[in-house]
């Protein structure tokens, strides 16, 4: 599956996707938040307060519960600022 | 022309023309045009420069679906999203919300209303330069509160 991250969340990451093996364990949306914290410090900072993050899978907006699938792309970034 | 996201300026007497004179009947009796524009200064600060960064493919899906809701919610005869990304300078055009109706008020109702959705789901983030280094810019609580209104 395709992650993809903006604004300060792709800073602090240092790239602005990347691409992961779906993992069956992983059901939610907050599954895969923990696994990516694990991934590098960047990661931790970016995923530390989910309240300051959005989400959205395949362009809509979930929530954290929200049921992953296979092949879905999922991105995180701030409230958005446009206008 | 109905939704565009473009580093490009664009020119509101196109977009103006093609509300006025759309290519099928009906035509309008009003049509409506918001232009959103870089301030010159943000918490008393001058910016030097505004960069808009986007989430492509996102972007335009959303605000498609903005322009399709105002449709469906309004007897509109067109509506038009434009929005700029990457750098930008003070006094640049940021965005263009039109819409056009038989009447006044379809227009300028519906004009406010993608206005009010694009700022709170459109996937734009805006980054000011002061000149001593670049912040992106807070959501606003009020921003959420215009849209609540619909």
């Amino acid at each position: 599956m395709k992650i993809r991250y903006f604004a300060w969340l792709r800073e602090h990451i240092g790239a602005s996707s990347e691409t992961l093996s779906f993992d069956p364990s992983w059901v939610s949306v907050a599954d895969l938040v923990a696994e990516l914290k694990t991934k590098s410090d960047g990661h931790a900072k970016a995923l530390s307060d989910m309240t300051l993050v959005r989400v959205a899978v395949n362009y809509d907006y979930v929530d954290l519960d929200h049921t992953l699938s296979d092949g879905d792309e999922v991105a995180f970034f701030p409230p958005v600022t446009g206008g | 022309m109905t939704v565009i996201v473009t580093e490009d300026d664009f020119d509101l007497a196109e977009i103006y023309a093609k509300l006025r004179t759309p290519k099928s009947p009906p035509s309008p009796g009003a049509v409506t045009v918001f232009v959103g524009l870089v301030r010159e200064m943000n918490n008393n600060r001058p910016i030097t420069s505004m960069t808009l960064e986007h989430y492509p493919g996102m972007t335009e899906t959303r605000l498609e679906a903005i322009r399709d809701q105002a449709m469906q919610r309004w007897p509109l005869t067109g509506a038009t999203i434009v929005h700029r990304v990457g750098k930008l300078g003070p006094n640049d055009q940021i965005v263009a919300v039109g819409a056009a109706s038989a009447h006044r008020q379809a227009s300028f109702d519906a004009a406010n209303f993608m206005m009010d959705f694009l700022k709170t789901e459109a996937p734009f983030w805006k980054s000011e330069d002061t000149g001593d280094g670049a912040e992106w810019v807070s959501a606003r609580d009020s921003d959420d509160t215009a849209k609540r209104r619909w």
